[in-house]
């Protein structure tokens, strides 16, 4: 398992975490590279669908960026997205799988050091998860 | 809460007491059209039947524990274009609880109809009520009887659908109760009158006579709820204990046939578009190749898992728990116990209570600036 590398499926919004982790780029930032960012206008756009979605298809975790409460550049699409991972998570938290594989964070677009090291934080702890068993599920 | 009133039932004939104090409502045009539970000519099924001519009102069954569809689907029809007529709908109580959570996403309208509830000891599935009817059984005139004391039981060899036995809400709110827990309702029969009802009942000339209520109806009402509530517990921890994984969700699911009959049956459930019916769902031809080329092979046709897990983000925290999903689902799969599990742990998330209050938001559409920390685990 030493070489397990998780890949993460990252849901980013336009204003604050896309921007956040361009700026992690452009500080020179280190992170690891197994996030694969997906670019959206708002977290709020964020249906439980994609998040299910990836994570069915084998996805190890899904990462959901948006900007922090109260700065959302759609007034309230961060407010929503956060119950609306709280309710997914709940299912799958009471179905017992895969809810910690989920993570749903504030990264404002000044903040590429917090993009930095949440990526690496979540690598950390998707490595000590291992593989997601979806990823080999035919039956789904 | 509203008036209470006594409707005097002679030699036993409850529907026929209640179909003379119904009937006037549409004489006397309180109301202009009357939706009420009725019985086929075949008698083995009752349906719900929109009534304008007061003569049609024979045959009324609204009694029937037995619920063939979810009027709120019903209510939703009527009431979304150009209804400007009043119209009394006769239902049971999470028919009505379906109603006020429809009301909030916008596809029932209130103004012109008037929520008439009766107490509910339950209900039958459709194939057995018919099967009851078969066998020249008033089965269910012992499970009224006993509603008196509280004690209604099934006829033998039947039992209340599943949801229905962990029903906590035999009863709710309405512009007209008609009460029969706590009630000897062979000789007379509770009425509880909302406002907004009695306003339109006295400009018409129609007055109930006021009376005292059961004495016992609260404590027979208490232990009913508390009983089902206890069976609801243990079914919940009964489940529980069987889905503990994601190997053990798929195979209590294996006998899914897709055919998405839970999401038709489902009062809340009412998106015109279904994403599952779209072309989201229409892959391309080489995408379940590459599909079965990560995984070895998939189940086709795909996306069964999927299809409950979001269909349960979607509107879980609604769910009112009438289980006609589990009624409609060909391999009875316990997706009305599921959603009612699940229902209920992410419903306490909010402290919400699908069908309690139409003036209360429902969760996917609101929200609280200080809820759901990161360091809470919620997200």
């Amino acid at each position: 398992m030493g070489d397990f590398e998780p890949r993460i499926i990252a849901f980013l919004c336009h204003w604050c975490t896309y921007t956040g982790a361009d700026l992690a780029g452009t500080t020179r930032q280190q992170y690891p590279p197994n996030i694969r960012i997906i670019h959206l206008m708002c977290s709020g756009a964020v249906d439980s669908i994609y998040i299910l979605k990836a994570l069915i298809d084998g996805a190890d975790g899904v990462l959901i960026g948006g900007c922090h409460p109260g700065d959302c550049h759609y007034q309230t699409g961060n407010y929503k997205a956060r119950r609306r991972v709280a309710i997914l998570k709940g299912i799958l938290k009471e179905l017992g799988f895969g809810e910690d594989r989920i993570w749903l964070r504030w990264i404002s677009a000044s903040e590429g050091k917090l993009f930095a090291d949440t990526v690496t934080k979540m690598v950390e702890e998707l490595k000590k998860m291992g593989p997601n068993p979806m990823r080999r599920l035919w039956n789904a | 809460m509203g008036r209470q009133a006594i409707l005097r039932v002679s030699e036993g004939r409850r529907e026929e007491a209640l179909k003379i104090l119904l009937r006037r409502f549409l004489e006397k045009g309180v109301v202009e059209a009357i939706l009420i539970p009725k019985r086929l000519p075949s008698g083995e099924g009752v349906v719900q039947s929109l009534i304008r001519d007061p003569a049609m009102m024979d045959g009324i069954s609204l009694l029937s524990p037995t619920m063939p569809v979810q009027s709120a689907r019903v209510a939703s029809y009527l009431s979304i274009k150009n209804l400007s007529k009043r119209v009394a709908l006769v239902l049971k109580a999470c028919e009505i609880r379906a109603i006020v959570e429809l009301s909030k996403f916008l596809q029932v309208k209130l103004d012109s109809l008037f929520l008439i509830g009766v107490d509910c000891p339950g209900t039958f599935e459709v194939s057995d009520y018919a099967k009851m009817v078969e066998k020249g059984k008033d089965g269910f005139e012992e499970v009224i009887r006993g509603m008196e004391k509280g004690e209604e039981k099934p006829p033998e060899g039947f039992s209340f659908r599943k949801a229905c036995e962990i029903c906590e809400y035999p009863v709710t709110q309405g512009d007209l109760w008609i009460q029969l827990y706590g009630y000897a309702s062979e000789r007379e029969i509770g009425l509880e009158i909302g406002e907004r009802l009695e306003r339109e009942m006295k400009e018409k000339g129609l007055e109930l006579e006021e009376a005292e209520g059961s004495k016992q109806r609260g404590e027979v009402l208490r232990q009913v709820i508390e009983r089902r509530s206890r069976k609801r517990d243990e079914t919940f921890q009964e489940f529980r204990a069987k889905v503990k994984d994601l190997g053990a969700f798929l195979d209590l699911f294996s006998t899914c046939v897709r055919c998405h009959n839970c999401m038709v049956a489902c009062p809340i459930c009412y998106c015109k578009e279904c994403v599952f019916r779209t072309a989201v769902f229409e892959h391309e031809g080489d995408q379940f190749l590459r599909w079965a080329d990560r995984k070895g092979a998939i189940r086709m046709p795909t996306d069964t898992l999927i299809f409950h897990l979001i269909r349960m983000s979607h509107m879980v925290t609604s769910c009112i728990g009438c289980g006609l999903c589990e009624s409609a689902c060909p391999s009875r799969l316990p997706v009305a116990i599921l959603f009612r599990t699940v229902g209920e742990k992410i419903q306490k998330l909010f402290d919400y209570v699908p069908g309690r209050d139409v003036n209360e938001p429902p969760p996917v559409a609101t929200f609280k600036e200080e809820e759901l920390k990161i360091e809470s685990g919620a997200i």
